[in-house]
């Protein structure tokens, strides 16, 4: 049961991470993957200043500011620079790797026995578990709410018009180079967040520890969409959370059943292809037999 | 000159300049549109309409030439502030709206076109009558489905839609770039009257591309033809209320020095 509700709580703090990766993913539509050095940097940037004496929640703030400026760079080598979206977001995570090892003094901090925004609320005579589900719960929801109401904003709706449709956007007097670096800003500075609560609830921060999070990020928003098609933003955002949740579980089941720790990362690899192959076939499937299998995910709504 | 709303002064545009395929489409335009005018755009492929229309919008940038709007110099200009004052409708009927966003929010985005955009709500509560008594003129029962994604729309809806986003604030300007073409004529018709509605009613000044030259002859007060790169022929008033479709195609030859089909100039 603690194995359960502990997977649960780490898919909510990973949902974070998800949820960023859905704003350039989905919703600018492009692969950005600066994720894999801001998620470290936000880790970096939060236990290096835990350790100086700085407030836990403070030096999330600082990690969300730190992973905005790195999306910035990206955005803006894509934006004004027009280096192709997946170059410039390997251009940055490449030197993030040497930014986020100057941030840490070193390959790895560990926070043991340091203040961290869980043991606060550990205080309050919550189990650790208890402690990360409910800053798992708030944070997350939070962020959602945030997300659901800046979408809708004047802006908001810019920047996702900006993704569906560069053409259209720039007809209707939108600056698609702003909008979209406003989405890379976003997108890691959430990125960054979930690292620094992560680092906060791991214990440590370690160089290599954005290695990977794009495929776990993309396998939480597909098994999302597998699960429901066709929603809302706040509701898609829920989705993303709990495909989050149950990609947790499913490690937790490879590792029940005794596959070894080093093989996690061809594991996450082989589920992200399958969760996106399924969509092709649910489609193949429909189209085969008229158009009955698409509902499916409709009756699940 | 008072009366021009657009100037265009010998505009020069030319692609992949430097390699063999180098291409002068626009060979020294100089072309005044007065206010009010509605004017229809004919000539066969790559007579350079469309280069025309995206010259104008910003989307291609000019090799030499100045484009003056209102008399002011906006050659260089980037298209989304060009969008101020000149609005576009595409052929293709997924290229002006955003599918993924929904009836209302593709309308909110076009009332604020323009307009700097902030961090209020995006779509006002009294923004949703407007909208509603604005499609209630498309008749295509819009009106109902505001928060319907635009994707699930058919392409003549997707292309009514359009235009009204882009006359939902009344632009300087109007640009159709065969609007229609890739309609089945029952919808193009829907389309091309509503067109005609909207344009005479908000006495917007439009150029609207055609391939079909009862289009060209039914529609607008004047009517220009182009030719590798030139206007070759620009009638207007009564003079072009006089034209049909043969003199059209006797025009075309003689200035072209080709035999004109009507298929070549529907295909243009």
């Amino acid at each position: 049961m603690d194995l359960l509700l502990s997977s649960i709580s780490q898919g909510l703090l990973w949902s974070i991470l998800a949820i960023g990766i859905y704003v350039t993913f989905r919703i600018l539509n492009v692969s950005d993957l600066t994720v894999e050095g801001s998620f470290p940097l936000g880790a970096a940037i939060s236990a290096s200043l835990i350790i100086k004496g700085v407030a836990p929640w403070l030096s999330i703030i600082i990690a969300i500011i730190g992973g905005m400026g790195a999306g910035f760079i990206s955005g803006y080598l894509t934006t004004k620079w027009k280096i192709p979206p997946l170059l410039s977001g390997i251009i940055t995570m490449t030197g993030l790797y040497s930014i986020n090892l100057r941030v840490m003094g070193q390959a790895n901090i560990t926070l043991l026995g340091q203040q961290t925004v869980f043991r606060t609320i550990e205080g309050f005579g919550l189990s650790k578990t208890m402690a990360v589900l409910l800053v798992g719960a708030l944070t997350v929801s939070a962020v959602i709410l945030f997300l659901h109401l800046f979408f809708n904003t004047e802006i908001g709706l810019a920047i996702r018009a900006t993704g569906d449709n560069n053409e259209m956007s720039q007809a209707n007097g939108i600056r698609t180079n702003l909008t979209r670096l406003m989405g890379y800003m976003l997108s890691n500075g959430l990125n960054a967040m979930a690292g620094a609560l992560l680092a906060q609830n791991n214990g440590y921060s370690d160089i290599s520890m954005g290695i990977g999070t794009i495929v776990i990020g993309l396998a939480s928003i597909i098994i999302g969409e597998v699960l429901v098609r066709n929603l809302t933003i706040a509701k898609r955002l829920l989705t993303i959370v709990a495909g989050s949740v149950i990609y947790r579980l499913l490690i937790l089941l490879v590792l029940e059943l005794r596959v070894d720790p080093q093989d996690l990362k061809l594991f996450s690899a082989i589920l992200l292809t399958l969760a996106l192959r399924l969509p092709i076939i649910q489609e193949k499937f429909a189209s085969r037999f008229g158009r009955k299998g698409l509902p499916k995910a409709k009756e699940m709504e | 000159m008072t009366n021009a709303t657009l100037e265009l002064q010998n505009i020069n545009k030319s692609f992949e300049v430097g390699t063999v395929n180098e291409n002068h489409v626009l060979k020294g335009i100089d072309f005044t549109v007065n206010k009010g005018d509605f004017i229809t755009v004919i000539g066969g492929n790559g007579a350079g309409k469309s280069t025309l229309l995206n010259t104008i919008s910003g989307s291609y940038p000019v090799d030499s030439g100045q484009i003056l709007l209102d008399g002011q110099d906006i050659t260089k200009e980037d298209t989304y502030k060009r969008a101020r004052f000149i609005s576009r409708v595409f052929q293709d009927a997924r290229m002006g709206t955003a599918s993924r966003l929904t009836i209302e929010e593709n309308l909110a985005l076009a009332l604020k076109r323009g307009k700097k955009r902030g961090l209020g709500y995006g779509i006002k509560r009294n923004q949703r009558d407007l909208f509603q008594t604005e499609l209630q003129q498309l008749d295509l029962n819009l009106e109902n489905r505001l928060k319907m994604d635009v994707g699930l729309l058919s392409g003549g809806q997707r292309q009514a839609l359009t235009l009204l986003m882009a006359t939902i604030v009344t632009p300087k300007l109007l640009l159709l770039d065969e609007h229609t073409a890739a309609l089945d004529p029952k919808t193009s018709e829907m389309v091309l009257n509503l067109t005609n509605k909207l344009v005479n009613e908000k006495d917007i000044t439009t150029l609207m591309i055609t391939h079909s030259m009862d289009q060209a002859l039914d529609f607008g007060n004047r009517l220009i033809m182009m030719d590798n790169g030139r206007i070759v022929v620009d009638v207007s008033g009564e003079e072009k209320d006089r034209l049909t479709v043969p003199d059209l195609l006797a025009l075309f030859k003689e200035k072209s020095g080709k035999a004109a089909t009507e298929d070549a100039m529907l295909l243009g």
